[in-house]
């Protein structure tokens, strides 16, 4: 049996403790929210705090305001509550998808929003048992000087792998970190770098509190999952689409964002682009596949060959389009995810 | 063969013995054992490949606190293996490690957690040895041989066998055909990782609960390498969380912890993580397979020559057996009168390969079907109608001498064409549908043992209480395809009871007599002929004490309703337990024996050892598949299937068997892969593992699983008891070819490789849009020095089982097959 | 190079207490402060009807009820059940009789080796508890972070409904 590492256990009560915990703290400590991604990784001995910072006692992350006009969601609502809730399925819907499509039921049950968000980044080198990675000599992402998946390349290349960032970066969201002496908002788009080892602009003093939502009214959004499985396994890639049309059905507003294809989340800003102005037809959309697909680059450091999962990135994007357009894409949901069961409450 | 109306337990679907302690956690697997004193043992474990171990220093943790002992190969230096010819196993590596895995010490400490720290503190000097991944390189690179023995370099074993003249069959044809099929590696991934808990008597004897399969034969290693009366040692097969083939070896972690309690004088527990289970492997041989097969423009097979080249990992394990399976079975479904089989399994420096439900017949068994599809496109047969054709038949000796009983494999065919609708599909279904069909055969159980000996495979001991209890003795070993059920069933059949009236004492080596294990689907019709030999001659002695008393003749007595009674007169009888006490008045205590060995099979040439069964079961598939020709993504909606099973003791858990054995034959088909990771060779010696976890080693889920539609063919076998054959293997064969085929008939690509993914189909489509052959699969088979094939003439050419140029047998005591197979 | 650093724990660290309600009664444990619940349930309080297959939340084998909820517990700190309601296998049935899913499962051929079947019943109970009535689709994804090696599942979802349809019967929640 795999066993944790030992560790001091804090379980503050305020945001205000926590943060001064991790304050005093520094890299020794981590916040434990769901403890799905963090508990593994403890077990692997990839991740081994000192400290291990429980934010299950602090109220004030799992606090919910949605509304259209504007959403403020705590850090610490689960997966579960995500999925389950009516209300994200109206505006939100990408974000819904997103989370009801993670891992599986009982890990939903424990698993976060911030949890997510703030997911370690993920490879075939590095998700792997202390006693593997000491067969490999370690890696750049952890004790080792190789990037297996690029040995040219001087930085980690693992990829990026949370559902509910490209989700919410389509919807335009915004993150608010907080730590002992600093409050500050982040447009989710740019909380990540494009650097499998120095992944996320979080600082380790900092608690993603909250995600914060403006106006959508008039949107629609949408999230597709690429796996081999249809429950356990993490994207290999995804797409979040999210457009705001006209009532003359012409596109004004349009975000696609390419998940699990790099370090981090990408924003297909040119696809998006030639979709303004125009209405949601074959062309219009198979334009914008190419331009998106483009952007995709998979390494060797997921399931599936990484030229098959650049081959179809065009096509997933085309079926993300045609949902936003109206077409009833349930047939090619149950194909690819194996279910529709996330595509409503 | 009993009255069918009269059986009250056989043939009735009902809740499985072991059922009820199932579904509330009661049931004692090894991990869940805790005793007091108890220490936790782990394993430090090669991170080479290959390697030399120059030195090994244990100091530092042996003085780490909370650490009570370390153990090193030196300890246990005897070698050990499951095949007599095959004895190439260390518990703990003394100065060679073959794999990334191979175990090099033991800390044995009052904490896993401590165990598992103190690890690090043992201090090992390798020398970085040359690595082999694949066959390939073993057969290109004859040193450093990964182990002394073997044929030479790193060949582990050749086999050329060859029945008939194969070339004037290819003469005789029509057509000939020859293809090269891959069949990745795979494993068996219960849910339970193994687990041992050895404890010390305090006179000295030694107990050890484990999940094994095969009690006996780990009885066998212990005896070997701890060196202690065999009679002093005891082992308890505690109910496996799943085998599959993957608890059938001795392991070292057994060996270890035996050792340590008998060093420490406490309970040592040791419980494997997943990564170690994947370390331990002895599942599914990758093989490269090419067949080269003549028909006639009919169908009819004149001719097959099959090779194959198998990758055995680091050790021998059941390796030479699964290396003559390969071949084995190709001719018990379809009549093929002329036969070549050569056979070559190399080492490579990778977790051992050994027995995986349907070990070493599954992956000729894709290319067998495979092939045959593509031989019914270009006949234009229809692919049923060509199996239905060419069919063997009942009571048949096949070329390799293997003796067929009842063979039911038409009427699976016919029925499954029928649920399935496969007239209306075939050929029938729009672009990116299609459906596809593939047979097989199995063993119900290996004719042979593994050590060569001339004792039964299967005993079983009966004992009759006055309070009309009856305890049933046996080795089986329950491994979730309900072998407890199956004796109950007959035992309770035969007197006259409820399957919950009989007490079970399986798995144990102090109390049970010896079964040979739960491997081959030998249990159903090897213990189950057992206790019904047993069940019956006690029925016989309590008859005749009846008879006596009630003046009843012997054969009138009907035992049914707890009650043993005149079936004449059914109000005239007494109580099951008062006829207990009279038949003890009368003859005393009241116990008996019941034993099973197979018939003699008549394949009597070196190597026929492997592929004799009492009988075999046949099955038939059709798969529907999806294909999407944009991303070459496949769904499988629904899956048919029909099973000569001879009769269904207990349809219930038949009808479970049949579903898992399609679950992980469709898993095999689409996404299970035991597959390496070589690091570039400038930068690393490594060869990992690609993936020894639980999520990346892909398993279907409930999303995955499509709707299986099961028919049972039951017409009973002589061979097995009350008719049964077997039902734990053979289902998984042909989904594999299956879903193959179907995937041609769906957007005209082959697959000639498993697992089928949506890459490779991909690529065939590119082949197919550019105008090339339509296909994924291997290009080549390479040059193997192949021995002279030993030729065997087959039956109607006037054989008699024997080759004709053999090695000249010196005695008759011990023929050529049996040496190959005694220690 | 060693890796892993090891630390002896300060004497605070020794034990820790929780209080938790398993299995309908209130229960306190003292147990090794790094220990998950599943630790703690199996080799401190003895209920070892819960199971693991990989201690990293792949398999689904140690899923137990948390405040109704099924959740993994391998990944959840001992630490943090303070004050929470716990039902594992062991607490499924009541009166001594067995809930009428442990009898469909058992009648129906829904465990075979029986390994993944504590986590899968009281992640049934738990779907039916919120949803009396879920279709065989709702089954299925309800099930879906459960593997099981040996059945096929698909005598697992007929015994889930089977369940239903008894407990639907008896008008309450299956006791």
């Amino acid at each position: 049996m795999m066993r944790l590492p030992l560790f001091e256990f804090r379980a503050p009560r305020t945001i205000e403790e926590a943060a001064r915990i991790l304050d005093g703290e520094g890299t020794n400590a981590m916040p434990l929210a769901g403890g799905t991604d963090l508990l593994p990784n403890m077990k692997r001995r990839q991740q081994v705090p000192k400290t291990v910072m429980s934010l299950r006692y602090i109220e004030h992350l799992t606090h919910l305001q949605l509304d259209l006009s504007g959403s403020r969601l705590g850090a610490c609502l689960t997966l579960a509550d995500i999925a389950a809730d009516r209300r994200f399925r109206n505006g939100l819907t990408a974000l819904a998808q997103a989370a009801s499509l993670v891992a599986t039921p009982p890990i939903r049950n424990m698993a976060t929003l911030g949890g997510n968000l703030c997911l370690d980044t993920r490879c075939n080198y590095y998700d792997q048992n202390y006693e593997w990675r000491k067969a490999i000599n370690f890696c750049l992402k952890k004790d080792g000087d190789t990037c297996w998946v690029a040995p040219g390349s001087p930085k980690c290349m693992a990829v990026s792998s949370t559902d509910t960032a490209p989700a919410l970066i389509a919807l335009g969201a915004r993150v608010r970190l907080l730590s002992r002496n600093q409050e500050r908002e982040v447009l989710l788009a740019e909380l990540y770098n494009n650097d499998g080892l120095d992944y996320i602009k979080r600082k380790p003093n900092e608690i993603l509190a909250e995600v914060l939502l403006d106006d959508l009214h008039g949107w629609k959004s949408t999230y597709w999952k690429l796996r081999r499985r249809g429950s356990f396994d993490f994207p290999v890639l995804s797409v979040a689409a999210a457009t705001r049309i006209s009532g003359n059905d012409v596109v004004e507003e349009a975000r696609i964002v390419i998940g699990s294809a790099a370090c981090r989340p990408l924003v297909a800003v040119d696809a998006a682009k030639s979709l303004v102005g125009r209405a949601l037809n074959a062309d219009a959309i198979a334009e914008a596949a190419v331009l998106a697909a483009r952007i995709a680059k998979p390494l060797d450091n997921t399931d599936f060959d990484m030229s098959w999962r650049k081959k179809v990135t065009g096509e997933f994007v085309t079926l993300a389009l045609r949902e936003l357009r109206g077409d009833d894409m349930r047939g090619e949901r149950n194909n690819f995810m194996r279910s529709d069961a996330h595509c409503s409450p | 063969m009993p009255d069918e109306k009269q059986l009250r337990v056989i043939g009735v679907p009902r809740r499985r013995v072991d059922a009820r302690a199932k579904v509330t956690g009661q049931t004692r697997y090894a991990d869940d054992i805790l005793l007091p004193r108890m220490a936790y043992c782990k394993l430090l474990r090669s991170p080479h490949p290959h390697a030399r171990i120059r030195k090994i220093d244990t100091s530092r943790a042996a003085a780490h606190s909370g650490v009570y002992l370390v153990l090193t190969g030196r300890d246990l230096p005897i070698q050990y293996g499951i095949l007599p010819v095959s004895q190439d196993e260390q518990a703990l590596c003394v100065d060679h490690v073959r794999q990334v895995g191979d175990p090099v010490a033991a800390v044995i400490a009052r904490e896993e957690l401590t165990a598992f720290e103190a690890l690090d503190l043992i201090e090992v000097e390798y020398e970085i040895l040359a690595t082999f991944a694949d066959p390939e390189e073993a057969l290109a690179t004859p040193a450093p041989r990964i182990h002394d023995y073997g044929e030479e370099g790193n060949i582990h074993k050749r086999v050329s066998l060859e029945f008939g003249d194969v070339e004037q069959g290819f003469a005789e044809a029509d057509e000939v055909f020859e293809d090269i099929f891959f069949y990745q590696g795979n494993t068996h991934l219960p849910i339970e990782q193994h687990a041992s808990v050895a404890v010390k008597d305090p006179d000295g004897k030694l107990t050890i609960w484990s999940c094994t399969q095969t009690p006996h034969y780990l009885h066998r290693a212990l005896t070997k390498v701890l060196q202690m009366p065999a009679a002093h040692i005891r082992v308890i097969a505690t109910p496996n969380g799943g085998g599959f083939g993957g608890k059938s070896d001795p392991f070292n972690h057994e060996i270890v912890v035996a050792k340590a309690a008998l060093l420490l004088d406490r309970p040592v527990k040791i419980c494997l993580t997943r990564e170690e289970v994947f370390y331990c492997h002895r599942g599914r041989h990758p093989v490269l397979m090419k067949f080269k097969t003549g028909v006639k423009k009919d169908g009819t097979i004149t001719g097959m020559h099959l090779q194959t080249l198998i990758d055995g990992g680091a050790y021998g394990s059941y390796g030479v057996a699964s290396t003559f399976y390969t071949g084995a079975l190709q001719t018990t479904t379809y009549h093929v009168p002329r036969y070549k089989f050569q056979g070559c399994r190399t080492f490579t420096n990778k977790p051992p390969c050994g027995p995986k439900r349907g070990h070493g017949t599954v992956q000729p068994r894709f290319g067998q079907e495979v092939q045959l599809d593509k031989i019914a496109e270009k006949l234009s047969i229809d692919p049923a109608n060509l199996r239905l054709r060419i069919a063997e038949s009942s009571n048949a000796v096949t070329a390799n001498f293997f003796r067929l009983s009842v063979v039911n494999l038409a009427e699976c065919i016919r029925r499954v064409v029928t649920i399935s609708e496969w007239k209306e599909k075939f050929r029938k279904l729009p672009e990116g549908r299609g459906v596809g069909l593939a047979c097989s055969a199995y063993l119900t159980g290996a004719g042979l043992p593994i050590y060569w000996n001339k004792m039964p495979h299967s005993g079983v001991h009966i004992k009759f209480d006055r309070g009309g209890g009856v305890a049933v003795f046996c080795g089986a070993t329950e491994i979730g395809q309900g072998s407890d059920d199956v004796l109950a069933g007959i035992v309770a059949e035969v007197l006259g009871l409820e399957p919950f009236d009989i007490r079970l004492y399986t798995g144990d080596t102090d109390l049970g007599p010896v079964d040979l294990g739960s491997y081959s689907s030998r249990v159903t019709i090897m213990a189950g002929n057992a206790a019904l030999q047993a069940a019956e001659r006690g029925r016989d002695i309590i008859a005749e004490a009846v008879s006596e008393k009630l003046a009843v003749p012997k054969d009138r007595l009907r035992f049914a309703d707890k009650r043993v009674f005149d079936s004449a007169a059914p109000e005239k009888g007494i109580t099951f337990a008062e006829a207990v006490c009279l038949a003890e008045a009368r003859f005393g205590t009241i116990g008996t024996m019941g034993s099973y060995t197979p018939p003699k099979s008549p394949a009597l040439y070196k190597g026929g050892g492997v592929g004799p069964s009492p009988t075999y079961s046949y099955t038939a598939s059709v798969v529907e598949v999806e294909v999407n020709p944009a991303t070459g993504w496949i769904t499988v909606p629904k899956i048919w299937i029909a099973h000569d099973i001879g009769r269904a003791l207990n349809p219930t858990l038949v009808r479970g068997q049949v579903e898992g054995s399609v679950y992980m034959g469709l898993g095999e088909a689409l996404m299970e892969q035991q597959e390496f990771r070589r690091l570039p060779k400038k930068l690393s010696h490594a060869l990992v593992h690609k993936f020894p976890s639980m999520l990346e080693y892909k398993s279907p889920t409930s999303l995955d699983m499509p709707e299986v539609v099961t028919e049972l063919i039951e017409e009973p076998d002589p061979r097995g008891p009350f008719g049964a054959k077997e039902v734990g293997q053979g289902p998984l064969l042909p989904i594999m070819p299956a879903v193959a085929n179907a995937v041609y008939d769906a957007v005209g690509v082959r697959i000639d490789e498993v697992p089928i993914t949506p890459e490779k189909i991909m690529k065939a489509l590119a082949e197919k849009k550019a105008g090339r052959e339509p296909r994924y699969g291997p290009g080549n088979f390479p040059h193997v020095e192949w021995p002279e094939a030993l030729r065997v003439p087959p039956p109607w050419e006037g054989g008699d089982g024997n080759a004709v140029n053999d090695v000249p047998r010196t005695s008759r005591r011990l023929t050529e097959k049996e040496k190959v197979l005694s220690s | 190079m060693n890796v892993i650093s090891i630390t002896l724990p300060t004497e605070s660290q020794k034990t820790a207490h929780i209080r938790l309600t398993l299995n309908g009664e209130e229960t306190d444990v003292s147990f090794a402060p790094y220990k998950t619940l599943l630790e703690v349930l199996r080799e401190d309080l003895g209920h070892t009807g819960t199971k693991h297959g990989c201690e990293l939340g792949e398999c689904g084998a140690c899923a137990v009820l948390v405040e109704g909820k099924p959740v993994l517990s391998c990944l959840l700190l001992a630490l943090e059940c303070d004050k929470k309601s716990i039902l594992t296998v062991e607490g499924l049935g009541v009166d001594g009789k067995l809930h009428p899913l442990q009898e469909a499962f058992a009648d129906l051929g829904a465990a075979q080796c029986g390994y993944c079947t504590p986590a899968i019943l009281v992640t049934a109970k738990a779907l039916l508890d919120h949803n009396p009535r879920p279709s065989r689709d709702q089954i299925r994804e309800a099930l879906s972070g459960n593997l099981c090696r040996c059945t096929g599942y698909q005598q697992i979802f007929e015994a889930v409904e089977a369940a239903m349809v008894t407990i639907a019967g008896c008008g309450n929640t299956g006791h």
